[in-house]
């Protein structure tokens, strides 16, 4: 608990400085490559309906997801708390790329943990990692998953706390994470709504973004949530199908719970055991769910859905083929959703999808998903 | 009062310090949990602490986590736990407390896992991951089912969050020794002494320490300061080395005389 005070006032004290946000912007600016596009997908949008269909591009950020935006948030906040070592947790790899990165570029040694289970799906991303100076962690406990990697950052941060920096890379955890990493993502909805006003001169009818721990769709939606007139859509993962019990899909079939200091929808059974979840895609491969988006889905201000492991490929095969653009796994689910969405929309109606990563990492999976040997 | 402060009175009275073992329940399995804890008590326990395996066990280390992933491989769950537990408590002198993760009372329901545990003869609750100031209906519920509740302080409190943690308690106040997780340690923090006379000295209930005791030496030097001492993984690993307990005993009488 002191740590976290610690980290609340380090973040009230700093993150609002006209200091702290110049040196940020720079940062995204000449670092991560900001503002990312948002692209009018002709293609995609002529063949599947009548409205049209912008992808956010959070793909062509150095290192190739949105986690970039958060990992130089947070390590400009661990700079000026005066920590030296930087913990983190990973999935799909994507997030322990980026602060591998950015700890490269500060100077600081970082550990990241990460389950055994995705250090085989994810290999091209552990050796970036390792390449990037960082030290690789197996997890070999539980599902050998996220979930797992994230308790291990937690035991190493309790135990290291005096010089760390556990830099988390989604909307979970114990406050005030949640509220941080929110609004260092907050940036994508800020570029989408200003993007699309000059580019359409209106604000969307639908925002898509799939849904792990949630960081890119609450950085997408964060800039949408006071509009009623744009429907927020997020996207789970499905894994088998929703019926089966090997899927991610907290927010759907979960149920209130607690997870790593947050009480959100969680997929547990009634003994309290967290089940382990099941998705094709190593980044929503999560049982829980940021505490923001059980707010959202009780509120009812942002709808809630899942696809397949089936429907993602599918989805990551067709925006490659009709847009030349090949999306992360995790991303491929807002993409399927959003196929299935665009054949409804009408002429004058715009959807943007959140594209937050690039699929290059998941062709190892796609390829053993297709059958096809590399 | 709950029988978790009652016996801390009692030994007070008697100028005599808590010795408070931990094991995991159901580990190696199940049946033997009663001759588990008849042999703690036969080896000088005065409450013993029983925890209920977890998925995600935050705040343990290696051996703790292991011996919990033995315990629900050999299908140990809450509910054959509590009514081992309850096949057993009547016959022995000492209070039982469960060491219990805040998600798997929260699915139950605070007041039917309140009942499920006062019917099972569960004395006290340790719950890691919940911080008083979230635990306003726990704490107005226990009292009511005379369950002792004990809440953590660590290295890293403030002074007023050693406060509030020892005031929500109406067992003893849980001092964590050092900064990290369960585990058998073979050096203590330095700052221990003074960080639990500062605890001590803030602290209107019982205090005992816990995390890290490995030793009979290190147990006296904790027990010269505090009201109990509480030991846990470096038990647990003598229970998987050596299912006949031999190991278990002497360990436990020699921590027993050390405290």
């Amino acid at each position: 608990m002191a740590a976290l005070d610690e980290l609340s006032e380090a973040y009230q004290r700093y993150a609002s400085t006209p200091e702290f946000q110049e040196e940020l912007a720079e940062l995204f600016r000449f670092y991560a490559g900001r503002p990312t596009p948002l692209y009018y997908a002709e293609r995609f949008s002529r063949e599947l309906g009548k409205g049209r269909v912008y992808f956010k591009r959070e793909d062509l950020t150095h290192t190739g997801a949105h986690k970039i935006n958060n990992a130089l948030g947070q390590i400009l906040l661990a700079q000026r708390m005066g920590k030296s070592r930087i913990i983190a947790e990973t999935g799909a790899g994507q997030h322990g790329v980026a602060t591998a990165t950015v700890a490269a570029k500060f100077g600081l040694e970082c550990v990241v943990y990460m389950g055994e289970v995705d250090i085989t799906r994810q290999a091209p991303n552990v050796f970036r990692m390792k390449l990037l100076g960082a030290e690789v962690r197996p997890v070999t406990s539980g599902s050998r998953t996220l979930k797992d990697a994230t308790n291990e950052a937690i035991r190493d941060w309790v135990t290291n706390v005096d010089d760390s920096y556990y830099l988390i890379g989604s909307v979970v955890g114990p406050h005030p994470y949640p509220g941080i990493v929110r609004d260092f993502q907050a940036v994508i909805g800020r570029e989408t709504r200003a993007q699309l006003q000059e580019l359409a001169g209106r604000l969307p009818d639908y925002v898509l973004a799939c849904v792990g721990g949630g960081s890119n769709a609450l950085g997408i939606f964060s800039a949408f949530l006071a509009d009623p007139g744009v429907k927020l859509v997020g996207v789970e993962a499905a894994g088998q199908g929703l019926a089966t019990n090997q899927h991610a899909a907290a927010l759907l079939k979960g149920q209130p719970g607690i997870l790593h200091g947050a009480k959100s929808y969680l997929l547990s059974d009634p003994d309290g055991q967290v089940l382990e979840a099941s998705s094709i895609s190593a980044g929503l491969d999560y049982p829980g769910v940021g505490p923001e988006h059980s707010y959202l889905k009780d509120c009812g201000r942002v709808t809630y859905q899942a696809v397949t492991d089936r429907e993602a490929l599918e989805a990551l095969a067709y925006l490659t083929k009709t847009e030349g653009i090949i999306p992360a796994l995790e991303s491929a689910h807002a993409v399927a959703a959003g196929m299935k969405l665009a054949r409804q929309l009408r002429r004058e109606e715009i959807m943007v999808i959140n594209l937050s990563g690039r699929g290059d990492k998941d062709l190892r999976t796609v390829a053993e998903a297709l059958e096809v040997k590399l | 009062m709950n029988p978790v402060a009652l016996r801390f009175r009692e030994l007070q009275q008697t100028d005599r310090k808590a010795f408070i073992p931990y094991i995991m329940g159901g580990d190696p399995d199940l049946p033997s949990l009663p001759r588990i804890l008849e042999t703690l008590v036969a080896n000088g326990a005065d409450l013993i602490e029983i925890g209920v395996p977890f998925s995600d066990p935050l705040a343990d280390g290696p051996v703790i986590q292991a011996a919990g992933l033995r315990a629900r491989q050999n299908g140990c769950t809450l509910t054959k736990l509590l009514a081992t537990i309850k096949a057993v408590a009547p016959t022995l002198p000492v209070p039982l407390l469960l060491m219990i993760y805040y998600n798997q009372l929260f699915r139950r329901g605070t007041a039917r896992f309140l009942e499920e545990i006062k019917a099972a003869g569960v004395a006290g609750l340790i719950i890691p991951d919940l911080p008083p100031e979230a635990a306003l209906e726990l704490r107005g519920l226990a009292a009511n089912f005379r369950i002792g509740l004990n809440f953590l302080a660590a290295p890293t409190s403030t002074e007023q969050r050693i406060r509030l943690a020892a005031e929500a308690s109406t067992g003893f106040l849980y001092t964590v020794s050092l900064k990290g997780v369960t585990g058998t340690r073979h050096r203590l923090p330095p700052e221990l002494p003074a960080f639990t006379e500062r605890v001590k000295s803030l602290s209107p209930r019982p205090v005992a320490v816990g995390f890290g005791i490995t030793t009979p030496e290190q147990a006296r030097m904790v027990a010269r300061l505090a009201d109990g001492v509480i030991v846990g993984s470096a038990l647990v690993q003598t229970i998987a080395a050596d299912p006949g307990l031999i190991k278990m005993a002497s360990l436990a009488r020699a921590l027993r005389k050390a405290i």
